[in-house]
């Protein structure tokens, strides 16, 4: 019993609708037989079967959009029709990846799981296309950047056991050095990267089409690099987060007043400008909050210098873009470089450069929506602010309930750097602030 | 009988490169091969004699380019056996090197064919005037036999006038028409040599491209000029038949329709260069656990190794690309393999250089491939008219491109066609194998005026600021 699967249609073309089944269960097909009417971007074509047999199960109904590669019908093979052929396996990539320290190992019949063949005159003839790998060999993982490592540190990892692709570079750019795997690997032996690891790992997935259609998409590099990123950030950097609103009545009025001012400037007034402002006046404050933990030396980094990270959404997925020395901008500048590197980002011209080198980060999703979230510690940093949307809320002031614009604010932070009192204090002088922007001159 | 710890069956690039660093570590070797120096195919009827035919063609066709900058060299005087002398003589000076390197590395040279019994002993059967050990008793063994020219059974003309690339090398004469069976690169390079040297060359090939594998935008620069230095490119155009007459060969043609092939024309000579098939069937292999795949290569892993634990296999012989230095690369990790060390053979990028002129290189991915793999890649392409270099040399027929990661501006395969383009190439794959991305390119400072150039001005044009190509960067 064999799947017919749906093969290349042709340049470019990766999927089709389904416009008619052309056979049914118990129908006795041949090979090059038209099986299906498929529409493509380009054209209406037939797809002929490449399997001849009787039809025992039809996958697929019109309307249904198939992609190339997927199971069409299930057929019982005739005699003659032949198995697709198993991927040769002279290069089975990424492997060595999750093998343990090795040793030279001796057997090898594990790794030529082939189609056995008796050793006959089998002259064939191969179309020589010079430097063409044959097709039958896709890529481990087709969308992922290799890792910035030269040949020699790739062999060192290897030979150490180490995945080159998981080893943080520590040099310009994330490249990677022999030091860095070497790192690496003491990490993971010593298991302090264990958890990481596990979680980078995942559990052992089921076979979900069991239970139904399912469809697999190759995880693009920025989505990739976010699993990793936020999994290790997660299994490290305990963590606490501290909800508290604002009143931004007053504010509002301010931002309204002031919104067309800085439009004409080239950027637009928001929220996010603002609490930019506000967290780097209260890292100012709360110099605690402006650190990166150093366990192995068992030191903290106090920076004196204010880079903010800003969450930006993006087809691609998260990017965190970062505005530097935040401390010695203003509110209008601030809205003309929040404006500029959001669609950069957009745009795909962020430089990784621009992604870099931040001290603290501010997610706003108020623009879509919630009440509160706990944000992810962006990794070496030790707080991230996380803005909610506001909303007007009865607030119990001088003895009576009156409706008040509420900003809720959440924070999360490396309990291992900030303790929790500290936590609220921060948070609460950020929402004074936001309350009383009177507060950012005379503390910040 | 000798015992050794590697036995190296097979002696071109992989297996001689694999010999000899398989004594520079210490271990004892044998190599077996029929020749009466190690250098293969590569050496004996590939890759060197035809690149010194080709130097041959460049210069008569510069000599021939002068006259428009004002010199005139006149029609050329071509002494063939002058020129096969030369040939010749580049072979035997670089097999008597290999042969002498053997010699010092005590490598023990066996000249014969071998057979194997079983998986630690082979025999060796000698060529004629040669002696030695004719049983070897090994630890391990590397099989490295290549490849040979394929005729299909279409094309199999018993007739001197029907040539593989070994015949063609040997420039029995130049033909007035040549029939060259095949757009690859065997075909083409021969195709430019005898074109050069007089001959009317016809290029028939079955798919709608010269070249398949390589991107299309490259392609077009060389197939504009070889579509000026051969009489005809047919495409999509097959050859059904030939016969052998008194005059020449009579071949037909199965064309689309509408193509413009000739009806059944004659030819002087008929080079046949449609691919070459893997010498598997090495004899006495099936006595070991050594198991060849559906498409007739011996099947390994990314060590080298055959399903047989004793044996591995490199080079032509165990798949694509069929490119010498593959084979010299992974008959050096088998040999490090064999000493101990856990490497594997995984590079990022194995260049190929077609030797036509233009030369035609690439390296990494390929724009048709990260199309096919759906891979969301940026291309920077700069055209050789806007480099200095290129117009000094009147030859502005030229194009470099990168194919970037499209998040992380990473090099993830270089192409060029243009003269030189093959020694260019190797920048790239360095870029390609380091992770470098389009910034280091740009930053990196290429000496001017020099055709290296392209590629820093083509990582310029990523970013929309190329000096000498006004291209701004597109939302």
């Amino acid at each position: 019993m064999t799947d017919f699967t749906l093969p290349e249609l042709g340049e470019g073309i990766a999927s089709g609708d389904v416009l008619r089944v052309l056979v049914k269960p118990g129908d006795t097909i041949a090979k090059e037989q038209a099986v299906l009417e498929l529409e493509t971007d380009k054209a209406t074509i037939e797809v002929p079967s490449s399997i001849a047999g009787v039809v025992k199960d039809v996958k697929v109904k019109p309307g249904d959009k198939v992609k190339v590669g997927q199971a069409i019908l299930s057929v019982e093979d005739t005699a003659g029709a032949e198995k697709p052929a198993e991927k040769p396996a002279e290069k089975p990539a990424a492997k060595a990846d999750d093998s343990p320290p090795p040793a030279v190992a001796a057997t090898s019949a594990a790794k030529v799981p082939d189609v056995a063949r008796p050793q006959t005159d089998t002259q064939k003839v191969v179309d020589i296309s010079r430097g063409q790998r044959p097709a039958a060999e896709p890529p481990a993982a087709p969308d992922l950047p290799p890792a910035p490592a030269a040949p020699s540190v790739r062999r060192m990892a290897r030979e150490l056991g180490v995945d080159i692709n998981g080893v943080p570079g520590s040099g310009s750019s994330g490249r990677i050095s022999i030091d860095d795997v070497k790192a690496h690997a003491k990490n993971l032996m010593s298991g302090a990267g264990a958890a990481s690891a596990g979680a980078a790992k995942g559990f052992a997935l089921p076979d979900f089409s069991h239970w139904g259609e399912i469809d697999r998409q190759p995880m693009r590099a920025v989505r990739r690099k976010t699993a990793e990123h936020l999994a290790a950030a997660w299994a490290t950097i305990p963590h606490v987060t501290q909800h508290d609103l604002a009143d931004i009545t007053a504010l509002e009025d301010l931002r309204k007043k002031y919104a067309k001012q800085v439009e004409e400037a080239g950027g637009h007034l928001t929220v996010t400008a603002i609490a930019l402002k506000i967290v780097a006046a209260a890292l100012k404050v709360f110099p605690q909050f402006n650190t990166s933990i150093d366990i192995a030396a068992e030191e903290i980094i106090f920076k004196k210098y204010v880079h903010i990270g800003v969450a930006v959404d993006t087809d691609r997925g998260l990017l965190v873009p970062v505005v530097r020395d935040v401390d010695t901008k203003n509110i209008i500048q601030i809205s003309v470089e929040l404006a500029d590197l959001s669609e950069k980002a957009r745009t795909r011209k962020l430089s990784l450069e621009e992604m870099q080198g931040g001290c603290f980060s501010v997610s706003n999703l108020g623009g879509i929506g919630g009440t509160s979230f706990t944000p992810i510690v962006n990794a070496p940093e030790v707080a991230i602010l996380g803005i909610s949307r506001a909303r007007t809320e009865p607030v119990y002031r001088d003895g009576a309930f009156v409706p008040r614009l509420m900003l809720p604010l959440s924070l999360s932070y490396d309990h291992r750097a900030i303790d929790g009192a500290d936590g609220a204090r921060f948070l609460r002088w950020v929402a004074d602030a936001f309350e009383q922007p009177f507060l950012l001159a005379l503390e910040g | 009988m000798t015992s050794v710890q590697v036995a190296v069956i097979g002696g071109g690039p992989g297996g001689y490169a694999a010999a000899f660093l398989a004594a520079d570590l210490g271990l004892t070797v044998a190599l077996i091969d029929p020749e009466a120096n190690p250098g293969g195919v590569c050496v004996y009827r590939g890759c060197i004699p035809s690149k010194a035919l080709l130097h041959v063609a460049q210069v008569i066709d510069e000599s021939r380019h002068a006259k428009a900058w004002g010199v005139d060299f006149g029609e050329p005087k071509i002494d063939l056996a002058k020129l096969r002398a030369f040939k010749d003589a580049v072979v035997a000076r670089l097999t008597g090197g290999t042969g002498q390197l053997a010699k010092i590395r005590k490598v023990q040279y066996l000249r014969g064919r071998a057979e194997i019994i079983d998986a630690h002993s082979l025999r060796v059967t000698f060529e004629a005037g040669a002696t030695g050990d004719d049983i070897v008793k090994f630890e391990h063994a590397i099989v490295a036999t290549g490849s040979t020219p394929a005729i299909p059974p279409a094309l199999a003309v018993a007739d001197p006038r029907v040539m593989d690339s070994t015949a063609a090398l040997d420039l029995p004469d130049i033909p007035k028409s040549l029939l060259v069976v095949g757009g690859g690169y065997i075909g083409l390079e021969l195709g430019t040599v005898y074109a050069r040297l007089g001959s009317s060359v016809t290029v028939v090939e079955m798919t709608d491209g010269l070249l398949p594998g390589a991107d299309r935008d490259l392609v077009d620069v060389l197939a504009k000029r070889v579509g000026q230095t051969m009489k005809a490119v047919l495409l999509k155009t097959r050859v059904v038949q030939m016969k052998a007459e008194p005059k020449g060969i009579r071949v037909t043609f199965e064309g689309a329709a509408g193509s413009d092939a000739p009806k059944e024309p004659l030819f002087d000579r008929v080079l046949v260069a449609v691919g070459r098939r893997p010498n598997a069937s090495v004899p006495g292999l099936d006595r070991t656990r050594v198991r060849v795949n559906d498409r007739g290569f011996i099947s390994v892993d990314e060590q080298m190794r055959t399903a047989e634990p004793s044996i591995f296999a490199v080079g032509d012989v165990v798949g694509e690309p069929m490119l010498a230095h593959k084979a010299s690369h992974e008959g050096r990790v088998a040999v490090e393999v064999i000493a101990g060390a856990n490497v594997a053979f995984q590079p990022r990028a194995i260049p190929a250089v077609v030797f036509t002129d233009p030369e035609l290189a690439w390296c990494g991915l390929t724009e048709a491939q990260a199309k096919k793999a759906n891979r969301a890649v940026a291309i920077a392409k700069f055209p050789w008219a806007a480099s200095g270099r290129a117009i000094t040399l009147d030859r502005t027929d030229g194009l470099t491109k990168l194919v970037l990661d499209a998040d992380t501006e990473t090099v993830l395969g270089v192409g060029m066609v243009g003269p030189g383009a093959g020694e260019l190439i190797a920048e790239g794959v360095l870029a390609v194998e380091m992770g470098a991305t389009a910034t280091d390119l740009k930053l990196a400072i290429h000496p001017h005026p020099t055709l290296t150039e392209t590629v820093m001005e083509s990582a310029e044009v990523f970013f929309g600021q190329a000096t000498h190509v006004y291209r701004p960067r597109r939302a």
